[in-house]
């Protein structure tokens, strides 16, 4: 499938047809709306973003609490402040691809796997002279001296600037992940060691107790917790403001509604079919390999998922219910789609719900039978079976959405052998 | 060794003849029509205008190219004409590209099998930001991208023969085989450490300014398993970038072999030579394209080769489970290996291997930046006139026989001609593989060569990373590339300077 459209920073087919005027879907009275349908997306971005940064401040002030009062209670209650901020933030994920500034920046807040080794104590098990990262097991809570790339680098203060700037993808491999929500995962839950058996990480309370400390070094473990959270929250400002009126964001999808349109359709795509479907579960299948999952500390994986696609069926029907119940909701990509093909929208409509039941059944399994870790295991068919009818769901969706780029008139004609040349007006004068 | 290269360049010259120049390179290009053939021919034909831009120049990987904001991920991103099922694949290759393997037995049974002897448990760990590879920045740098190889130069009569009949394309050393592992699994000692040293000479240029070029000296220590062969031969390797490496293998084989001058027959001192991989007598061999030498005629050999030799991971094309252990080191075969009769027959078995070449087969060369500048453009003339251009081939148009529908019949500006060159002295590793003489090299690609410090963080350039940025880079050419080199270091500064402003450029 590619998009022949005018704008860049997409993920589809720029190539040579970036020059050449484009077939925009045709008529004004479509073009009003769309434009609708784009506000309607910017909208629902903005208080996505703005209900994900509400639940960071609120994950800072339970961390606060658990720091001013170390106790099981505090410590869960930060917990179940983390999962209640994955279910907006992972809502966003749908805007990802397809907006360039949301996938360029959202490697500072979501990126994943980790190697925990960089940033606290492991078990033994983890192994202590890993190569293929040198910086494996340099346990930045208990360093205050580090060496990356051969240059000694001073710890002794672990701000945000720190995490940011030296520590974060150090020595060029990604797995040195330093920020974001998986960091603070793994610092509230700790090393998952249960393999495909079932349970989470189980940091105890007192690693955070100043007068009680376990685990050692809790004075930098509480400034990494409060340093890499308050780095959270300025990230999300930082992108809820380009969502807010005349923010970068909001502009590049409005101003020209087509390009808007085709962000939408990007990012339902590629976060179905490839990230989703893709990397963060077939993988996991294919491996049956328990850190093949998205939220392994905590054993949340399901509810990423579950979010994730809740999120691509908002960007559909241009509704999205906020914590707090309300509803944003306004002209939709399916009202533009049933204008054009009634049929269309109502097939794509069913299987974005088939796939949400679909990850509800995971949901289900994993709060009642066995957590996500489990299911992907080998030997286990029920639960494969579980994992493989939600990636089923997302590829056959997004076979639907191609079939919407092609009806609303954003899909080139597949000549064989297509692309560059094949557009002789455009090379050959 | 004179007598190896000679023997290839007449087998080369049978080729070439049966197949000679341009014409053949037109009667050769079997993909397209006549009518495609004139457009092809017109598009690929070098500019002579240096006012402004070529058109769709920018897109330096056709419709592949990435538009993405220019950061550290910029060789990271995907073709950007896949369809939503090959952005998957693409995908699933970076899951497993990035994945760490582990020794057998282990709890992940689908991981297991590395080594008994390695350089890497993963292969982003070498291909750091799927960008280049570099040295060691100084004796405390553990962070290396980069390995030797090691082989001997043939002892027997037997190997001789396989040498010069094209069957094999070298003698691995005896006790330690293609390549030097520096690690390994723990039931085993890791083969030895590599050792540079570098020693200065200066170069001065038109002007007054003096270049300093690093000399390395290579040698290995801590040997685990006895001394090296006295005829060893070492040849050093960083990691080279991932991106456009599809593409490259969608150039129409005929074009290659038109650019082919193995006896210079156009009196310009360049004589390019293809690197066949295969027995000289096989109708089947290939044309190598891949790694410092091209001694992989394609990516998913490349992949195989490298799962095999680097992480010591089986795969139906490299059927190698103890990886490039040999009989000479006690322990080594009677490891565990990771083969799961279950999940098939190799430590890598289908698709990992097919995933992990696709990603690597779909990492987009970037967009080029400031391609209208009058700086870029005043260099890029300079690049043309200087005959940098002559072996760093600028454009193609790919087959449209090509095995992935994306890269089929795209417009693509890698600046290489996939052709082994003599380098001369100072950048020999002495050390022959295949086609390729102790003196060659394969002209390595250029494009998102200006995006390296960005990507990978620093300017560490050839295939050892001795030189230090461009300049450097440059100043290293010799044997064939002598005449330009010199060229340049006659230029003025502002010259020099607008030269490489195109190079980061691309």
């Amino acid at each position: 499938m590619k998009f022949s459209t005018k704008m860049t920073g997409t993920v589809f087919g720029l190539s040579l047809f970036a020059a050449i005027p484009l077939a925009t879907p045709a008529v004004s009275a479509e073009k009003v709306d769309a434009a609708a349908v784009t506000k309607t997306y910017a909208d629902i971005a903005e208080a996505i973003f703005t209900d994900s940064l509400n639940s960071a401040e609120a994950l800072k002030a339970s961390i606060n609490a658990l720091i001013d009062n170390p106790s099981e209670a505090t410590l869960a209650a930060a917990k179940s402040a983390w999962i209640s901020a994955r279910a907006p933030y992972q809502q966003s994920e749908a805007y990802r691809f397809g907006n360039a500034i949301v996938d360029d920046w959202e490697g500072k807040v979501n990126a994943w796997p980790l190697d925990e080794g960089l940033i606290d104590y492991v078990d033994g098990s983890y192994g202590d002279s890993s190569d293929e990262n040198a910086l494996y097991t340099v346990n930045v809570i208990a360093n205050k001296t580090l060496t990356v790339s051969g240059q000694k680098v001073d710890a002794s203060n672990i701000t945000p600037g720190f995490l940011a700037e030296t520590l974060h993808e150090a020595e060029e491999v990604e797995a040195n992940v330093a920020t974001g929500y998986h960091a603070i995962e793994f610092l509230l839950w700790g090393q998952d060691l249960n393999g495909t058996d079932a349970g989470a990480g189980n940091r105890p309370y007192t690693d955070f107790d100043l007068k009680n400390c376990t685990g050692g070094n809790c004075d930098r473990r509480i400034s990494y917790l409060q340093a890499a959270t308050d780095l959270l929250i300025a990230d999300l400002k930082e992108m809820q403001a380009n969502w807010q009126a005349g923010g970068e964001a909001r502009k590049s999808v409005t101003t020209d509604p087509a390009k808007g349109i085709v962000a939408m359709l990007t990012g339902m795509g590629s976060l179905s079919y490839g990230e989703l479907a893709g990397e963060r579960m077939k993988l996991g299948l294919l491996l049956k390999d328990p850190e093949e999952e998205h939220d392994c500390f905590s054993d949340n994986t399901h509810n990423s998922h579950y979010f994730d696609q809740i999120g691509i069926r908002n960007v559909y029907t241009g509704h999205y219910k906020r914590p707090d119940g309300s509803i944003v909701s306004g002209a939709s990509l399916a009202d533009l789609v049933k204008a054009k093909d009634a049929a269309l929208n109502s097939e794509l409509s069913a299987k974005l719900d088939a796939t949400v039941q679909a990850m509800a059944v995971m949901k289900a399994r994993a709060e009642s039978i066995e957590a996500y870790d489990q299911m992907i295991g080998e030997n286990n068919e029920a639960g494969n079976a579980v994992v493989q009818a939600a990636i089923d769901g997302l590829i056959a969706q997004t076979r639907v959405i191609e079939r919407v780029v092609t009806t609303l008139g954003y899909g080139t004609i597949e000549i064989e052998g297509s692309d560059s040349l094949d557009n002789t007006s455009a090379v050959f004068k | 060794m004179n007598k190896y290269r000679d023997l290839v360049l007449s087998a080369c010259l049978l080729s070439f003849f049966a197949a000679p120049g341009i014409q053949a390179a037109e009667m050769g290009r079997d993909d397209l029509n006549s009518k495609d053939k004139k457009r092809v021919a017109e598009i690929v034909k070098p500019t002579a205008d240096f006012t402004k831009a070529e058109s769709f120049e920018l897109m330096q990987g056709g419709g592949a190219t990435s538009t993405q904001s220019v950061s550290r991920d910029s060789f990271s991103h995907f073709s950007a004409n896949l369809d939503f099922k090959g952005e998957q694949d693409f995908k699933l290759g970076n899951g497993l590209f990035r994945k760490l393997w582990v020794s057998s037995p282990s709890s992940t049974a689908a991981s297991d099998g590395l080594g008994p002897l390695f350089n890497a448990r993963s292969c982003q760990r070498c291909h750091l930001k799927d960008g280049r590879g570099h040295p060691p920045k100084d004796k405390l740098d553990s962070a290396v991208s980069m390995f030797l190889r090691v082989s001997i130069e043939p002892q027997t009569a037997e190997d001789i023969a396989a040498i010069e009949s094209g069957e094999k394309a070298l003698i691995p050393e005896p006790t330690y085989g293609g390549q030097l592992q520096d690690l390994a699994i723990k039931e085993m000692q890791p083969e030895g450490q590599m050792n540079i040293d570098y020693s200065e000479k200066e170069v001065v240029l038109k002007g007054g300014e003096i270049v300093k070029l690093r000399v390395p000296t290579y040698s290995v220590t801590k040997l685990n398993y006895g001394p090296l062969h006295e005829k060893a031969l070492l040849s050093p390797r960083v990691a080279p970038p991932m991106i456009g490496l599809g593409l490259l293998e969608a150039i129409h084989p005929a074009d290659i072999l038109a650019n082919e001058d193995v006896a210079d027959a156009d009196g310009d001192g360049i004589s390019g030579k293809i690197s066949w991989i295969g027995p000289k007598a096989s109708p089947d061999r290939e044309i190598g394209r891949f790694g410092w030498k091209a001694s992989a005629p394609s990516v998913i050999v490349q992949s195989a080769n490298a799962f095999a030799g680097d992480i010591g991971i089986s795969s139906e094309l490299a059927d190698r489970p103890y990886g490039d252990c040999t009989a000479a080191q006690t322990g080594c075969f009677d490891q565990k290996t990771g083969i799961q009769k279950r999940l098939g027959d190799y430590e890598a078995p289908s698709p990992v291997l097919e995933l992990v070449a696709f990603y690597a087969s779909n990492l987009a060369p970037p967009a080029r930046r400031d391609v209208d500048a009058a700086e870029v453009l005043k260099g890029k003339k300079l690049f043309y006139e200087n005959g940098c251009a002559d072996c760093h081939r600028p454009k193609y148009v790919t087959s449209r026989n090509a095995a992935q529908k994306e890269h089929r019949f795209q417009l693509i500006w890698p600046y290489t001609d996939m052709l082994l060159h003599d380098m001369g002295e100072g950048l020999a590793d002495h050390r022959p593989v295949g086609s390729a003489n102790g003196y060659e090299w394969k002209t390595p690609p250029l494009w998102g060569i200006g995006l390296t410090e960005t990507v990978n963080g620093h300017t560490f350039f050839l295939h050892d990373g001795r030189a230090r940025n461009l300049t450097e880079a440059i100043l290293w050419h010799g044997g064939e590339g002598e005449a330009s080199m010199q060229k340049f270091k006659e230029m003025d500064a502002s010259e020099r300077q607008a030269l490489i402003a195109f190079l980061e450029s691309l």
